[in-house]
């Protein structure tokens, strides 16, 4: 069973997806990084691959991809960083980047890479709904990947409906108008949307994104739907980083706000 | 027939590859903006705009000397003359009308050389609303003229600092302002790039350019079309505009010239044709000059309005199928072609346009050839670098 469909099965609240670029802050801290965010209880793991003009992204993981690709970092490197990560890791991996890195590795060398790694799925911000289904579908199907669309405030109603039939992992959540990290705080209006979505009853799982950074507003927005989803507050706390893994077992921890025991 | 489709694209190129965010808007434009800007009252505003406040027709202008330089029978459509200094202005006038009928209240664009920030901070003026623009920390010291211009126009310049700090960034940071803040803002795109429906519109915009050709040339000649027409390719409005009523006229030839910087093969050029593959920026798919890992490679022309990595997917599409024949100008060459104009002709052309006037050094015409060649813009932004190139 794919581990995004496992995840979800087992746990329908409070999953924390946890967002970083790879090949930032070091070139080889990428699989250090997944082992850390998952041994402090990250549920899942979103990878980032590094992009030019990541015209989605605000200026932490605008500075993320450009030290990233600065270090040396690409699709082909990456793949060779992950192979072998199922034999450390069980945690449902997904890949997040813009299009045009993906066709130059080919689309179907990507994909056949990714199940052969174990990733899950995939979250292509510059991949809209009807470019998926015209020219991407089938290969994604044909290896395994689950593809997750963005929705956000603007988003009407029936064009939700669409994507969540043509979603069968999770529903990303865009949590206001905004590139990553644009804001801060979770104002009345975003709390109408995540409810007004949420009475909308999908068949698709629902994690929020985009200016999460902390317990409180993890904990906030972990109300409306499945969990959420922190990107530029983790790239931040990389940044300043003086020992990767602790701090990141603390990060996790202050947002998650228990003690996580991590036998499992 | 050579045009777009009904899924938004030009052949393999085009379309509206746009994160989600994005979609409301892009579709609302889709859904309107051929119904606005077909309906009557709409062209009869935009007509009069062009006539009364633009300047338009621009001439059609037989140079002689020129001429007689280049043995052939040159004419320049003198869209230097337009308000403004350049045929950016034909866009906005367009572009502005329709985000009214849309009813935004923000305006937002990106600038390389400064042109097309100008031509909308005008526009905004015109109609009394808010206006941003975005422009690459580069350009903004090169085009520095153009930068205080829109501000004594009212608009805010924004300088965008990250990447190669040129046309590019500011379209990524224009972008990404359009998603901060979607439901008022209308983002006038100042080229035939970006997510369908924005290069046709753009080009249906700049289509007049063409439209007076044909009956100026009608006038002067007797015929309609020329035997060829040269147009300098940024992203290639004006060059689309030049082109629009002769894609399907297949006696015509199309000379589309692109900025080869220090040459082709040095890596400080903007010839994406020479040197791109398919690949997706800003929305379409197009040819990109890209690493081979799919990062895009910061370009460099003299010009800043050509110093851009890819180019409109039509462009792509007139390449690909053969249709345009596309030309590399080095920025020295241009450079000589702009003083060579001022001096013949007493005209001082854009850097951008420099580039079309000396393609007639690297193609093969005949003697008896009539050339149109679009003068999309004048110099006068393009002082400095005039100045500090010398040898005049
Ligand atoms: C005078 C002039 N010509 C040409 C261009 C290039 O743009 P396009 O290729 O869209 O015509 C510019 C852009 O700023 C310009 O100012």
């Amino acid at each position: 069973m794919n581990r995004i469909d496992r995840l979800f099965q087992e746990k329908q609240e409070k999953i924390l997806s946890i967002y970083f670029t790879a090949g930032y802050p070091k070139i080889d801290d990428t699989l250090p990084i997944m082992e850390a965010i998952a041994a402090a209880g990250g549920d899942v793991i979103e990878i980032g691959i590094p992009f030019s003009d990541p015209i989605a992204d605000g200026p932490t993981i605008q500075e993320s991809n450009k030290l990233a690709l600065e270090n040396g970092m690409t699709l082909k490197l990456l793949f060779r960083q992950l192979e072998g990560m199922r034999e450390k890791i069980s945690t449902p991996v997904v890949l997040m980047g813009y299009l045009n890195p993906i066709i130059q590795y080919g689309m179907e060398a990507f994909c056949s890479k990714c199940q052969e790694v174990g990733v899950d799925g995939l979250i292509l911000p510059d991949l809209p709904m009807q470019q998926y289904l015209d020219e991407f579908k089938e290969v994604f199907d044909q290896y395994g990947l689950k593809n997750t669309f963005l929705i956000s405030p603007q988003t009407s109603e029936n064009r939700i409906r669409e994507i969540d039939r043509h979603s069968d992992g999770f529903i990303y959540m865009v949590s206001s108008h905004s590139i990553t990290g644009a804001k801060s705080g979770i104002s009345d209006q975003q709390l109408e949307y995540f409810q007004r979505v949420k009475d909308m009853d999908l068949n698709n799982p629902r994690l929020i994104g985009f200016g999460i950074s902390d317990h409180e507003s993890f904990e906030k927005v972990s109300g409306y739907a499945h969990g959420a989803i922190i990107g530029s507050a983790f790239i931040k706390v990389l940044s300043s980083a003086k020992e990767l893994k602790s701090d990141i077992q603390t990060y996790i921890q202050e947002v998650k706000k228990y003690n996580y025991d991590h036998s499992s | 027939m050579i045009g777009i489709d009904d899924k938004g694209f030009y052949g393999k190129f085009g379309g509206a590859y746009i994160p989600e965010m994005l979609h409301p808007n892009i579709e609302e434009l889709k859904q309107n903006y051929v119904a606005i800007i077909e309906d009557k009252a709409f062209q009869s505003q935009f007509d009069n705009l062009l006539t009364d406040y633009v300047g338009r027709p621009t001439p059609l202008y037989l140079a002689s000397r020129l001429s007689e330089k280049y043995k052939a029978k040159i004419y320049l459509k003198r869209e230097d003359l337009c308000h403004t200094g350049a045929h950016k202005v034909n866009n906005t006038i367009g572009q502005i009308l329709l985000a009214q009928k849309l009813g935004k209240k923000r305006i937002i664009a990106e600038t390389g050389a400064g042109q097309h920030g100008v031509a909308t901070a005008t526009v905004c003026a015109l109609m009394g609303m808010d206006c941003t623009i975005y422009m690459g920390e580069v350009d903004i010291a090169r085009q520095r003229p153009n930068v205080e211009r829109m501000k004594i126009l009212g608009a805010k310049v924004i300088p965008a600092s990250s990447g190669s700090k040129t046309l590019k960034d500011a379209t990524n940071e224009a972008m990404r302002q359009w998603i901060n803040d979607p439901v008022d803002t209308h983002y006038i795109i100042g080229s035939v790039v970006g997510p369908d429906p924005y290069p046709e519109m753009v080009a249906k915009f700049q289509s007049v350019i063409s439209k007076e050709i044909k009956i100026q040339l009608k006038e002067k000649e007797g015929r309609e079309n020329p035997d060829m027409v040269i147009a300098c390719v940024g992203g290639g409005s004006n060059a689309a505009g030049a082109f629009y009523h002769y894609y399907n006229e297949p006696d015509v030839r199309l000379i589309a010239v692109e900025a080869a910087g220090l040459g082709i093969h040095s890596g400080k050029s903007a010839a994406t044709t020479a040197l791109g593959k398919m690949g997706i920026l800003h929305g379409s798919k197009t040819l990109l000059m890209q690493t081979e890992d799919g990062q895009v490679v910061e370009p460099h022309s003299i010009s800043a309005g050509l110093d851009y990595p890819g180019i409109g997917p039509i462009h792509a599409h007139l390449f690909d199928i053969g249709r345009a024949e596309f030309v590399g100008v080095e920025d020295k060459h241009a450079m000589e072609a702009g003083i060579e104009l001022s001096k013949l002709e007493g005209i001082i052309p854009a850097i951008e346009s420099a580039h079309a006037l000396y393609a007639l050094n690297q193609i093969e015409y005949k003697p008896d050839d009539i050339i149109v060649i679009n003068l999309s813009g004048r110099g006068d932004k393009d002082l400095e670098t005039y100045i500090k190139w010398g040898k005049y």
